[in-house]
């Protein structure tokens, strides 16, 4: 395996779109702008974006420390200093990095935010998570409270009290922290950006129902999700990239292409079709790939990249009613809807995607998700009557991924779906 | 009634994971209905309005096999969502005609929709208070939740809830938490003669009992326990954090008092003081009951403190109220809410001078030999620095 992944054009975009948005978080010293921390499930990018505020994702921070394997170092320094080993390990890899200089992935150390934007949704670690960071940063924190879509739909008042929230709780804030005014056709003006961008996202993950599939929607999806879900959705880049993406999608659909492995081959040879729920493992994240693609089999859908928006059910931005867009943009996003709803939209997936089974990767250090996925798998193979697996890593602690475990498990379960192909029961590969 | 009939009472219900209670008192009337809850808050009044019994479900100790539960949580979940399943599959709950989920973190959520699924006969409901503490924000939206569960309810009872049942309701459990307060502040004075694994049971047997019964044997076991001569031993006195939600066994309990602590206040089931003041009964009793929430309700994990540094004061100003001299943080294991604030907690505990341990636990741990030796150590120190 080559150590450099191989890249395609909108890869390179968007390497660089986020280059530029470290630098500008990185420089705020020198040009005077403010920087909010934020998370990506319910991320208010366009309008962080109408008080020039520059955007940072804690998650992704994490993300990125995991991919450059720093994360583990992080995890033990917070560790060391009180954090249970039982919590999200991207609350510890953020909190560990801090006693660690802070270092952005540009090598400059990260400056301190000007706010907290607490957009609270789908997730309880979330609010935890801000107030550890507000007792560090003595900052201004801006609570946005989103409830769970417990019956399985958001009501109007869920909706009343965002929009609320926003009106007289977000905005204000934001605007003494900038001290910029608030311009509500500037964010229309995002919005439709947004709206554009989210079209094309939603064209290139429905292609994983061609065969063979022009995308993988896991590993390859965490790219493709990229600008939407962090500090560009409302921007023109955004837009461009997914134009860019698009047309590669297309052309890969036109030459009857796989998507590119990181090796650089074109994954055409593609023996099994996965549904994969969960979060990835980052820290080995290009092995965690290969284990896949290495026995042919590719993901047409999952859930990971819905976490910050479920465009694809068909939700877009909307510039005429923008405040409420984003109440729903924040109600709707996966780990904010109920149980039976994530099975619905997981079966919906097998079946749609005509995949041979829903693969869960359980995360260990993550209820939001994995409390309850065992149920998921039960019902989701129930209805489909297709096989289910479980494996189980972590997000960013290395300690918990055990390549043997992790690989032992796939195996068997390719064998599983070879068999119910030959016509054979099915049974569940699980811890 | 003696102290000791009053306790063996508590004791039986709190251990009977059959809720004979429950199912007696709904037998004894045609339509009555059981509503179940679980931690850490629910209105009690608005169930006890509809005219049902609010039961509370404290998952299944470690009096029960949990066989089922198993194979729908992971090993590094907590045990609460898996023994409440298995009180589900076995039959235990059979009775239970609808099950309210409230906020307390994304386990308790996610089993929400669990219910939903594996109980599609029973009313369940994901109940989610306001994280926005501004009257006009979270307490307009918390205002219509509440006649959203008031509504819900209705339906399952087949019956109107008018204001002044509600107002009624809200009466009786002001008069439930006025006695709660009480026993609370007579252990804080006198904890040698209300021990906490006696104050614990009685609050728990409260949670699956008829309030007005509950109000009576508040009163009964406050006069049996100020009667009773209990010889004052030189303990420690302490506070325990982080226990809201998975109960500890009452063995933990007991160890902690026999290795030389008196426990002077709590958050164990903090259902009935989680509310820590009269609500109005005058007025529109659902706006009443939202505002209660949101101007006099404790602080606790599933809460945002909206302050800067404002976090762990209102634990520092507790053990202050009640005479604490350290603080034991005992949280179950993987417990998310509790894992993530201890650091929080414990430097507001830090930085008042208060000292503190942290251990975890399951509600079916068995070994105590740990915990009494920790709690001994740290009830030994607290004697010689203080
Ligand atoms: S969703 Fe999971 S991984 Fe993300 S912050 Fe919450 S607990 Fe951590
Ligand atoms: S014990 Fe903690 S993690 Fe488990 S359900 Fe209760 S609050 Fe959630």
């Amino acid at each position: 395996m080559s150590t450099e992944a191989a890249k395609e054009p909108s890869m390179l975009m968007q390497k660089e779109m986020i280059a530029r948005n470290y630098e500008a978080i990185t420089s705020k010293h020198e040009t005077g702008r403010k920087v909010s921390s934020t998370f990506v499930p319910g991320n208010l990018n366009e309008l962080l974006m109408c008080f020039d505020i520059v955007n940072n994702l804690p998650e992704i921070n994490a993300i990125q420390a995991g991919m450059r394997k720093a994360s583990g170092g992080y995890i033990m320094e917070a560790e060391k200093s009180g954090h249970s080993e039982d919590v999200c390990t991207y609350v510890k890899a953020d909190i560990g990095q801090m006693s660690k200089g802070n270092i952005a992935p540009n090598g400059k150390p990260y400056p301190d935010p000007d706010v907290l934007m607490l957009s609270y949704t789908g997730c309880y670690t979330f609010m935890k998570w801000f107030e550890l960071l507000r007792e560090q940063y003595k900052c201004p924190t801006l609570m946005l409270h989103v409830p769970y879509e417990g019956d399985g739909h958001s009501t109007k008042n869920m909706r009343d009290y965002i929009v609320k929230q926003l009106k007289e709780v977000v905005i204000p804030g934001l605007e003494e922290v900038s001290g910029v005014k608030f311009d509500i056709d500037r964010l229309r003006g995002y919005l439709k950006n947004s709206a554009k961008a989210e079209d094309d996202l939603v064209w290139c993950l429905e292609q994983g129902k061609h065969k063979p599939s022009p995308i993988d929607a896991y590993f390859g999806g965490v790219y493709y999700i990229g600008p939407i879900f962090t500090a560009f959705r409302g921007t023109e880049d955004a837009v461009k990239y997914y134009e860019m993406l698009r047309a590669e999608v297309q052309g890969r659909i036109d030459r009857k292409e796989g998507p590119l492995t990181p090796e650089g081959t074109s994954f055409n040879d593609q023996k099994y079709r996965l549904v994969v729920e969960g979060p990835p493992n980052w820290t080995h994240f290009r092995e965690f790939w290969k284990m896949f693609y290495d026995e042919g089999a590719v993901v047409v859908a999952s859930s990971y990249t819905k976490v910050g928006g479920m465009y694809d059910l068909g939700f877009r931005h909307d510039p005429d009613n923008p405040l409420e867009s984003l109440a729903d943009y924040c109600l709707g996003c996966y780990t904010n809807r109920n149980l039976p709803t994530r099975v619905d939209i997981l079966a919906k997936y097998v079946e749609e995607y005509e995949a041979d089974g829903l693969l869960i990767n359980s995360i260990k250090s993550c209820n939001s998700f994995s409390a309850g996925q065992l149920m998921i798998m039960k019902e989701v193979e129930r209805r489909t009557g297709k096989p289910g697996a479980f494996i189980e890593t972590d997000l960013v602690d290395p300690r918990y991924f055990s390549a043997a475990n992790v690989k032992n498990r796939l195996e068997s379960y390719f064998q599983m779906i070879e068999q119910k192909r030959r016509g054979g029961g099915s049974k569940t590969v699980a811890a | 009634m003696a102290v000791a009939d009053i306790v063996k009472r508590c004791q039986d219900m709190y251990e009977d994971l059959n809720f004979t209670y429950a199912r007696e008192w709904k037998a004894a009337k045609a339509g009555r209905k059981v509503v179940g809850f679980l931690p850490v808050y629910a209105p009690m009044e608005m169930i006890h309005a509809a005219g049902c019994l609010p039961l509370g479900i404290f998952g299944g100790g470690d009096q029960m096999e949990v066989i089922h539960g198993d194979a729908y949580y992971q090993s590094y979940i907590c045990r609460i969502p898996r023994s409440t399943i298995e009180l589900g599959v076995t039959g235990r709950v059979d009775f239970v005609d609808g099950m309210i989920f409230p906020f307390v973190c994304d386990v308790i959520r996610n089993l929400s929709g669990i219910w939903k699924m594996m109980f599609p006969n029973v009313w369940s409901k994901f109940f989610d208070t306001p994280q926005n503490f501004d009257p006009s924000i979270g307490g307009d939206y918390y205002a219509v939740e509440l006649q959203e569960l008031r509504e819900g309810l209705e339906q399952l009872t087949g019956r109107k809830i008018t204001d002044d049942d509600i107002r009624r309701s809200i009466s009786l459990y002001n008069e439930n938490r006025r006695l709660v307060r009480e026993v609370y502040a007579f252990r804080a004075k006198e904890p040698w003669k209300a021990p906490t694994s006696e104050v614990y049971v009685l609050m728990r047997a409260g949670l699956m009992m008829d309030v007005e019964e509950h109000n009576q044997l508040l009163k009964d076991y406050m006069a049996a326990a100020a009667a009773e001569d209990r010889p004052k031993r030189d303990n420690v006195r302490i506070a325990i954090y982080g226990s809201f939600c998975e109960q500890p066994p009452l063995n933990l309990i007991k160890s902690i008092e026999m290795a030389g602590c008196y426990v002077v206040e709590d958050d164990y089931s903090l259902v009935n003081r989680f509310i820590t003041e009269d609500v109005p009964v005058d007025g529109d009793p659902v706006r009443n009951l939202a505002m209660s929430f949101i101007t006099h309700s404790v602080e606790t994990s599933c809460k945002y403190v909206p302050k800067l540094g404002e976090k762990g004061k209102y634990h520092v100003a507790q053990v202050k109220q009640c005479g604490a001299e350290g603080v034991i943080y005992a949280t179950p294991s993987f417990c998310d809410p509790a894992l993530l604030d201890r650091p929080m907690i414990c430097s507001a505990l830090t930085e008042a001078k208060i000292p503190y341990i942290s251990f975890k636990y399951a509600e079916n741990s068995g070994q105590m030999q740990p915990i009494r030796e920790q709690a001994g150590t740290f009830a030994d120190s607290i004697k010689l620095w203080s």
